[in-house]
């Protein structure tokens, strides 16, 4: 079931207009700062369908913003979202796309600074809702509501057992798991749902694996 | 966990419990938290429900001036004693308008189930409160109610207006709302389903067309005949009025009607109303664009 608890149904508390375009909106923003760890430099923005239609008139541009530079979807910093990106040199750059997308609020966001860069497909579902569609091109579909690992993994054999010893080993229990790659032999993306919290300890013992390259933890808000 | 409204009734029926006690013993297993905890998140949302209906009856305007201002209209006439509907449908539509046009001024709201439909569950909920006098306690369980029948069309169809049109949003909501009085007044779980499927029954097909893509025109009326449709599904099912057609059934309808319904009827202000020449001279105006 995508929606899991009542608050998702009688909530958020949030800044109008709309649930899904403005604090869905808000919610991919702070998602992707969260995953890429710190306010970027740059950002392009790529808006799909009803996102892209009708985006000015429901805020989702300084909404996106706003989750960008960490405020939530009943922050009212985010009316004036572009002011604070200006005073952050935070600079923001919105793309609109005819192109159809499997859901009609799709925004892809681009995360740049100096070398460092993230790439993320969300799409805001209602009521404030979102899934991570794709993180770097590697699909992958989390809620955000647990807590996940995303493993960035050389291709080889093993490797998924190394980092799954290393979660047993530690007593946590995966609830859910699943690999993509682009191309065989190249990096993949583990993604994997827990049922508990995890330590930064255990963290590091599993950025230490021989063949992982970069570990993203998400954890429940 | 229940998945649909059947069940969610058997559920009540078996263990001999409310509708709002299902739900928050439910969220309690899901998010491992105490009664107490859950009880005051309710609270909270319950607390910005308040002031959005107290700040849009003193009165506000969007930044488009499109909406703003029809709720201290409605409490006027309300005082003026010369209202056709009963008081609890006046103060109902004055409520749910109060709340969506503090959301249009992009003021701060609990989305029910969404945004754009945030009036019609608080706007009911205070009016009745001001007819029936409810505690505190009854206001929040008013919530919980709402909550389980929304979790089970957000699961089962959609709540999202790009996805379903308004009948998911504002036909959600109104449906919601219809259960949570219905159990308020005293109803039993099965009436409250009754009033859930002829709420949204009469919702069904509903596009959404805003103009120029703003949650203002048509949202903030639409919010306040989702109010007086709840009422008067909830007075249907009290009245002991049964839906021919299953509570679950009709969420299913929502679902497909959902499907079928073109792209520029679902949230991108390029058709129905949107798309009427004033519509478009209001886009034009407000965006300086087609």
């Amino acid at each position: 079931m995508k929606y899991k608890s009542v608050f998702d149904i009688i909530g958020p508390v949030m800044v109008g207009p709309s649930s899904s375009h403005t604090a869905g909106a808000a919610r991919i923003g702070l998602l992707g700062r969260k995953l890429f760890g710190h306010t970027p430099d740059h950002v392009d923005i790529h808006l799909y369908g009803s996102f892209k239609d009708t985006y000015q008139g429901h805020g989702t541009d300084v909404a996106l913003i706003g989750g960008l530079l960490g405020f939530d979807t009943d922050d009212s910093r985010i009316i004036k979202a572009k002011e604070y990106a200006d005073e952050q040199n935070l600079h923001v750059n919105f793309m609109l796309h005819e192109e159809e997308r499997s859901h009609p609020n799709t925004a892809v966001v681009d995360l740049v600074k100096g070398d460092d860069r993230l790439k993320l497909e969300g799409i805001s579902i209602g009521g404030g809702k979102i899934e991570l569609v794709s993180i770097n091109d590697y699909e992958i579909n989390i809620s955000g509501n647990y807590h996940s690992l995303l493993v960035f993994h050389e291709d080889t054999f093993g490797t998924i057992a190394r980092v799954t010893t290393v979660l047993g080993n530690n007593e946590i229990n995966v609830s859910q798991m699943n690999v993509s790659r682009k191309e065989k032999g190249d990096i993949a993306l583990m993604t994997i749902e827990l049922d508990e919290e995890i330590s930064e300890s255990v963290i590091q013992e599993v950025e230490q694996i021989d063949g992982v390259e970069r570990v993203i933890e998400m954890a429940d808000d | 966990m229940f998945n649909s409204i059947a069940q969610l009734i058997d559920m009540a029926n078996s263990e001999n419990k409310s509708i709002s006690e299902i739900m928050m013993e439910q969220e309690m297993r899901v998010s491992k938290r105490s009664y107490l905890e859950v009880y005051q998140d309710m609270e909270r949302n319950l607390d910005v429900m308040q002031n959005a209906v107290d700040e849009g009856s003193g009165g506000v305007a969007s930044k488009t001036g499109l909406t703003g201002h029809d709720a201290v209209k409605m409490k006027e006439y309300i005082e003026s004693g010369k209202g056709l509907s009963g008081d609890m449908n006046l103060l109902a539509i004055a409520y749910a308008v109060s709340t969506n046009e503090v959301n249009a001024a992009m003021g701060k709201i609990c989305a029910t189930p969404t945004a754009g439909s945030a009036g019609v569950v608080p706007g009911v909920l205070f009016a009745l409160n001001e007819q029936r006098d409810l505690t505190k306690e009854d206001m929040v369980r008013f919530l919980f109610v709402s909550g389980a029948f929304g979790f089970v069309v957000a699961n089962n169809a959609s709540i999202s207006g790009a996805a379903g049109g308004c009948q998911a949003e504002v036909g959600s909501a109104s449906a919601m709302a219809a259960a949570s009085l219905v159990e308020a007044a005293g109803g039993t779980p099965e009436q409250s389903g009754h009033a859930f499927a002829i709420a949204l029954k009469n919702m069904l097909g509903l596009v959404c067309d805003p103009v120029a893509g703003l949650v203002e025109v048509p949202c903030v009326k639409r919010n306040a005949a989702g109010a007086s449709n709840a009422l008067t599904a909830a007075d249907m099912a009290l009245a002991g009025i049964e839906s021919r057609i299953p509570a679950d059934e009709v969420v299913e309808a929502m679902y497909k009607i959902g499907l079928t319904m073109p792209s520029a009827l679902r949230e991108t202000g390029r058709g129905g109303l949107a798309a009427t020449p004033t519509g478009n001279r209001l886009m034009q105006e407000i965006f300086g664009e087609e």
